[in-house]
């Protein structure tokens, strides 16, 4: 079946992003090691979000849905650190 | 709009805007947490990587492959079920529950593990986030696991099929939503803390 | 010296008076929303009922374990600010668990009800011809299902601090209380919002029906209410202007703030040119309308002042935020619901109000409330700090005002709900459609059968069209 099929590529993808995440937290690149960590997960997080909750597919109502929050998830963080960080 | 209700063949647009809305909560509930996380990882960079290094990256590494693994089978299971397949169904929601079960096991081992070298919640700040956050999140997996349980025996009953799959799809979205924010988790303890 | 044991008790009834008010009033919102947005959209329920019935039960249990936990008196204040809530051996743990199960169930009704309006609405009905009730309670819900859940985790975090003495609020442990304040304010914020839109929403029904003309700017009041409930998340910090914030960070929240004026202030110009000319009539809910718009226009400019940062550090916690804060809140939100109430009283109990009685207390409480809360502006100029139980002299004469004012408040007030008692049995059955208004809870009988509708409605046209040919005359 194609859908299992492309669900087994999302999957090993997945498997490898890890272990390459895995492996950069091996090497020393200062502030990158952060920067390289989140961009992986994020690139993994999206796959999971389009292919294993079918967001690919959505109508763009439900789009909104998923991705609104995020908006307000970044107001909160950063408003946050204008405090914290230039007290 | 109703083609696009046959091509999705799935839970009504109702049951799959509730179930977004909902993971919107989750999302901001985590949020709070990566909130804190953000603030002291500024603040004390050097206090994470002293204390990060005390997690065991292995267990972690795994733990990820578990959970992404358990995600990979509930797909299929709803891919399954989309067209009719019970036994399918049951079978993936069985290794689901298995694999989150297994990721359960690890975090207790991990945790013992953390308390016998005498890291508490109250040590310090990182290991007061990683109780926290990895707390938050088993509980969810456990929440997870127990709507499973119900949905296997429902499947058991065979009162899911291709039309109707709803209570399965949207516990789909819930356990892949555990799933993402795991693959935050991982990363922000494990490997960059 | 001020008798502490009376100082106490002051402070522990003042904070149960806020926790109430401040995280149960989410509950009216609620109520209206599930009587009213099925009626007024036109469908039969909302779109999840049994979670619909969950929520209900999460609530009364949540207040249940709220009012045990305020059993014993609750001394660190209606915002639980940090280091103290941690140490405070009130039980502030149970508290805590009791407005989580409070703050799940506002959002799971939140929840609800935009998939209802998502989803539920009688066909035809565009979003363009929904009341504005409805847009109003739209923003409302999207502010309780993403803001309520920060709430949620901060409970959590104070809750583990407590038990477990994680230190994210503990100076001592390098944690930092302000981020409590934060958080706490992120939900605190918006939430005022919560209580406002709704009424906002009620002026803007009411506003229209009694001055028999289309309302004014349907689409800019329409979308000021979501840009409400967006602004709201972005201003939380200017309830922390003298907590020792980065000035950064109080320079941006101030400037940030005057945005919220914006749309408010569209709302009530757009009120204001619907009843310009039209042919107003002075019922009861209209008359609670129009104090609305006068009061919360006092209310809103003074905000202006709060919300300033160099002003703010001189009337902040002086009476001066007691009188803004109750003419937003009593004279906007409170107002606006009782205008809501005699309203849609009708609707609900099948009689009509007595309208002498009615209008009895509206002229006791609209005095009583200004002879109570002006002064408290003038108070606060002076420099009367709240949350005291005792006060210099020179402060007296226009405490006593105040205090004789809160009595005329108190007995309209009685007077109101005695007449909704009494109007219960005694009052004249009420016709389908008494304000003769064109929304559609007023095409069915009152009260409204158990499942709204026998048919669906089909919508061809806004709920606005008064003074002109509508779809009824037309029909005829």
């Amino acid at each position: 079946m194609s859908a299992y099929k492309n669900y087994l590529i999302v999957w090993a993808t997945l498997l490898v992003l890890t272990a390459i995440t895995v492996g950069v937290s091996l090497l020393n690149l200062g502030l990158w090691n952060a920067g390289v960590a989140l961009g992986i997960a994020s690139v993994k997080a999206a796959l999971v979000a389009l292919y294993f909750m079918h967001l690919r597919h959505e109508i763009k109502l439900v789009l909104g849905f998923a991705l609104f929050p995020l908006l307000i998830l970044a107001l909160i963080i950063i408003g946050t650190l204008t405090d914290t960080l230039y007290r | 709009m109703a083609s696009k209700h046959k091509a999705h063949k799935g839970a009504p647009v109702s049951a799959r805007l509730g179930i977004w809305a909902f993971l919107a909560t989750e999302l901001l509930l985590f949020g709070g947490l990566f909130t804190v996380y953000a603030v002291f990882r500024l603040s004390y960079p050097d206090l994470f990587h002293v204390q990060h290094l005390k997690l065991n990256r292995i267990m972690g590494a795994l733990n990820t492959v578990l959970l992404l693994t358990s995600s990979l089978s509930m797909a299929i299971g709803i891919a399954a079920i989309r067209q009719g397949r019970q036994r399918i169904l049951k079978i993936a929601l069985a290794v689901t529950l298995a694999l989150a079960a297994g990721f359960l096991c690890i975090k207790y081992f991990e945790w013992s593990e953390d308390f016998g070298h005498g890291l508490y919640p109250a040590s310090n700040l990182f290991f007061g986030l990683y109780f926290m956050m990895t707390g938050l999140h088993g509980l969810h997996v456990l929440f997870g696991m127990l709507v499973m349980v119900w949905l296997l025996l429902r499947a058991q009953r065979g009162e899911f099929s291709a039309d109707y799959n709803t209570p399965v799809e949207i516990t789909g979205l819930y356990w892949h939503f555990v799933d993402l924010v795991w693959i935050y988790l991982f990363p922000l303890l494990y490997l960059i803390g | 010296m001020p008798d502490l044991s009376a100082l106490n008790g002051g402070e522990a009834s003042l904070a149960s008076h806020d926790v109430d008010a401040v995280f149960i009033i989410p509950a009216i919102p609620s109520s209206l929303g599930n009587f009213f947005i099925p009626l007024l959209i036109g469908a039969r329920d909302v779109a999840f009922p049994r979670l619909n019935l969950f929520s209900y039960w999460i609530f009364l249990a949540g207040i249940a374990v709220t009012l045990f936990s305020l059993l014993q008196p609750i001394d660190t204040g209606w915002t639980f600010y940090t280091p103290y809530s941690a140490q405070s051996s009130a039980a502030v743990t149970t508290l805590c668990l009791g407005l989580f199960l409070v703050g799940m169930s506002s959002i799971l009704t939140g929840l609800n009800f935009i998939v209802t309006i998502h989803t539920m609405r009688a066909p035809g009905m565009n979003w363009y011809r929904m009341p504005l009730f409805i847009w109003a309670m739209y923003a409302t819900s999207v502010i309780q299902v993403l803001s309520t859940p920060v709430i949620g985790i901060t409970f959590i975090l104070l809750a583990a601090e407590r038990l477990f003495g994680v230190g994210f609020f503990d100076p001592a442990k390098g944690g930092d209380p302000l981020l409590f304040q934060h958080f706490f304010w992120f939900y605190s914020h918006p939430v005022v919002y919560v209580m406002i839109l709704p009424a906002m929403g009620i002026i803007s029904e009411v506003a229209p029906v009694f001055s028999r003309k289309p309302i004014f700017g349907y689409r800019a009041i329409a979308y000021s209410a979501l840009a409400i409930a967006f602004i709201g998340f972005l201003v939380w910090g200017h309830h922390m202007f003298v907590s020792g914030m980065s000035t950064v960070a109080g320079v941006i929240f101030s400037f940030l703030t005057f945005f919220v004026a914006v749309p408010t202030g569209i709302k009530i110009f757009n009120w204001i040119a619907t009843l310009y000319r039209g042919s107003i009539t002075l019922d009861s809910p209209m008359l609670y309308a129009l104090t609305f718009i006068f009061l919360f226009i006092i209310g809103g400019l003074t905000g202006l002042f709060l919300g300033s940062l160099a002003t703010d550090v001189h009337v902040h916690d002086t009476y001066f935020l007691v009188a803004h804060f109750h003419y937003t809140m009593m004279g906007g939100t409170v107002m606006g619901l009782f205008a809501g109430l005699h309203y849609w009283y009708p609707k609900v109990t099948g009689r009509m109000l007595n309208e002498n009685w009615a209008k009895n207390a509206w002229w006791l409480i609209v005095t009583g409330f200004n002879v109570t809360f002006f002064p408290m502006f003038i108070l606060g100029m002076q420099g009367m700090p709240r949350r005291y139980a005792e006060y210099p002299a020179k402060y007296q004469p226009l405490n006593v005002v105040a205090t004789v004012g809160s009595w005329f408040l108190a007995v309209g007030i009685l007077i109101m709900f005695a007449n909704f008692i009494r109007s219960l049995r005694n009052g004249a059955p009420a016709p389908a459609n008494p304000w003769r208004g064109l929304t559609l809870e007023w095409s069915i009988p009152s009260p409204p059968e158990t499942e709204n509708f026998t048919e669906i409605p089909t919508v061809t046209d806004w709920p606005y069209s008064y003074g002109k040919k509508t779809r009824h005359d037309r029909g005829k």
